[in-house]
């Protein structure tokens, strides 16, 4: 459990996850901000106003169907707690995260982990970009895995081999 | 030598005393310990949280740099490095050791924004090498590029625990284990935590470190569950082959050159022990003296920058130079703001303590 341990249960997922619909039609942003923390370069970065925030310390809300997946707010998101998923493709579910590492290959077979550190599946590393943060001297690297279908959800890291 | 405002200590609240000093007009002198300026910012690789409209997002090793290349610039300050203050003289001194020699500064008001210390664990073989601050780990990483070991125990999951493990997973080195006496995760923002624990970084809570072993340097440790009372729990022991030991099991002030120059200390466990009794505005009980940062109370950089805007601004005003009031009222609410978040709970206690303290006492 998040309080005790830091690893979010099912529901606590589930909770944050967008509506499968929304997840079939392209990327989108799935914010696991769990507390009412003094932050809001996510609101700030996006381009649509899809996030949206009642005070400095409120979590971040987001209408799914604003959002246009375009990443900004996880390389924005201080914590770190910001994923794109995306279940548009036949061939396997998208998985896009912040990645502050040595930066893979495209193309490289990697070990996914899930909120708990285990491996889950295989994925295949297909796209590495750099974005800026809110201060735009910093640019931010974004890694997007190839999953196979279903595993969107619970894939938020990656080991190389 | 003179000076209208002596600034003590070039971290994040002593650079931002001594830019907002020197912006009211004041003279200002700026002594660092180090050889360079930043204090614990140059340790903060990760994204700082707040307002994306005034910074956010940063990471602290970019402030360091924002902010001292602004002291370094102004002319109204004068910067001096690998200096200590070592104590204040019946004639008004403050003595400054630079390099062996011994420089008595005349300050008409002085700054304190010294930081703070780690906490020490209390166990047998705490003392020999491979056992460090988690602090000193990440000043030889940041600052050194050194790396002091390649299996790490670290002791402590609060903020700088959990990102102290972030940082040497990235560095390649292996942590074996997170460690905790908390039955559940207290300071750390979750966050923080979530980033270690889907890298698959073992977090132990309700555990402590019961043995260090070797004799000449860390060969392993041994951890054990703990029960209500602290006590280690027969049976639960594990072994971990580690080489480095980090503890990082809390903060307090630096209060020893307040001590010795009057400042009265109160002790309020939450913001981190012994603490200056001062005002909203930073004042403490000598009309000369100001404080900011961690040494006023254990938070983190974004406040202390905000306390040393405060405790420069004020500093200025009661020497007489124009200050825009308006502003240092910002900076209070911004203050009050960022401390608003339903985790700082236990902080909030203790700065009630703290603004009981100064206002029985008149402290303005």
């Amino acid at each position: 459990m998040l309080p005790v341990d830091g690893i979010p249960t099912k529901e606590d997922i589930l909770a944050k996850a967008p509506p499968a619909e929304r997840m079939k039609k392209g990327a989108v942003a799935m914010i696991e901000c769990w507390q009412e923390i003094p932050c809001n370069p996510c609101v700030v970065s996006c381009p649509t106003g899809a996030i949206t925030m009642e005070k400095l310390t409120a979590i971040p809300q987001i209408d799914f169907d604003k959002c246009i997946g375009c990443a900004l707010c996880v390389a924005a998101c201080p914590g770190l707690a910001i994923a794109l998923v995306d279940g548009s493709k036949e061939d396997g579910d998208r998985v896009s995260i912040p990645y502050e590492f040595p930066l893979p290959e495209v193309g490289e077979t990697v070990d996914c982990l899930n909120h708990e550190g285990r491996v889950v599946c295989e994925g295949t590393i297909e796209k590495v970009v750099h974005l800026p943060a809110v201060n735009k001297k910093d640019k931010t690297p974004i890694v997007t895995i190839k999953v196979p279908k279903g595993y969107a959800l619970q894939v938020r890291f990656f080991k190389r081999r | 030598m003179k000076t209208d405002v002596l600034v003590i200590g070039g971290g994040p609240a002593g650079m931002n005393a001594a830019i907002e000093a020197a912006r009211a007009g004041a003279s200002v002198t700026l002594v660092e310990r180090q050889a360079h300026l930043g204090g614990q910012l140059v340790k903060q690789t990760h994204k700082f949280f707040g307002w994306a409209e005034k910074g956010a997002g940063t990471r602290g090793i970019q402030l360091a740099e924002e902010w001292s290349k602004a002291v370094e610039e102004h002319e109204n300050i004068t910067v001096m490095l690998s200096s200590e203050a070592i104590g204040l003289y019946d004639d008004g001194a403050w003595m400054i050791e630079k390099e062996g020699k011994l420089i008595p500064i005349y300050p008409k008001k002085v700054v304190i924004a010294v930081g703070a210390q780690e906490k020490t664990l209390p166990i047998e073989n705490a003392d020999i090498p491979g056992v460090y601050g988690a602090g000193a780990i990440q000043t030889m990483m940041h600052v050194y590029g050194v790396l002091p070991g390649e299996k790490y125990l670290i002791v402590g999951a609060g903020n700088i625990g959990v990102i102290l493990a972030y940082q040497l997973a990235q560095a390649g080195a292996e942590v074996k284990a997170v460690v905790d006496v908390l039955p559940k995760l207290g300071g750390a923002y979750w966050v923080h935590v979530t980033k270690i624990r889907r890298m698959g970084i073992p977090l132990y809570m309700k555990h402590t470190v019961i043995e260090i072993k070797g004799t000449k340097w860390v060969e392993g440790a041994t951890i054990a569950e703990i029960d209500e009372k602290f006590q280690p729990i027969p049976g639960t022991e594990k072994e971990l082959d580690v080489d480095t030991i980090a503890i990082s099991i809390g903060l307090s002030p630096l209060t020893d050159l307040m001590y010795q120059a009057g400042v009265e200390l109160i002790w309020i466990p939450e913001l981190g022990g012994l603490v200056p009794v001062h005002s909203e505005n930073m004042r403490t009980n000598k009309p000369e003296i100001y404080v900011a940062g961690d040494a006023s109370g254990i938070e983190e950089a974004t406040t202390a920058a905000l306390e040393g805007k405060i405790a420069g601004a004020v500093a200025a005003k009661d020497l007489g130079f124009d200050v825009n009031d308006e502003a240092i009222e910002e900076w209070k609410k911004e203050l009050s703001q960022l401390r608003d978040a339903p985790l700082l709970e236990r902080l909030r206690q203790g700065l009630h303590k703290l603004h009981e303290a100064a206002k029985e006492r008149g402290l303005q």
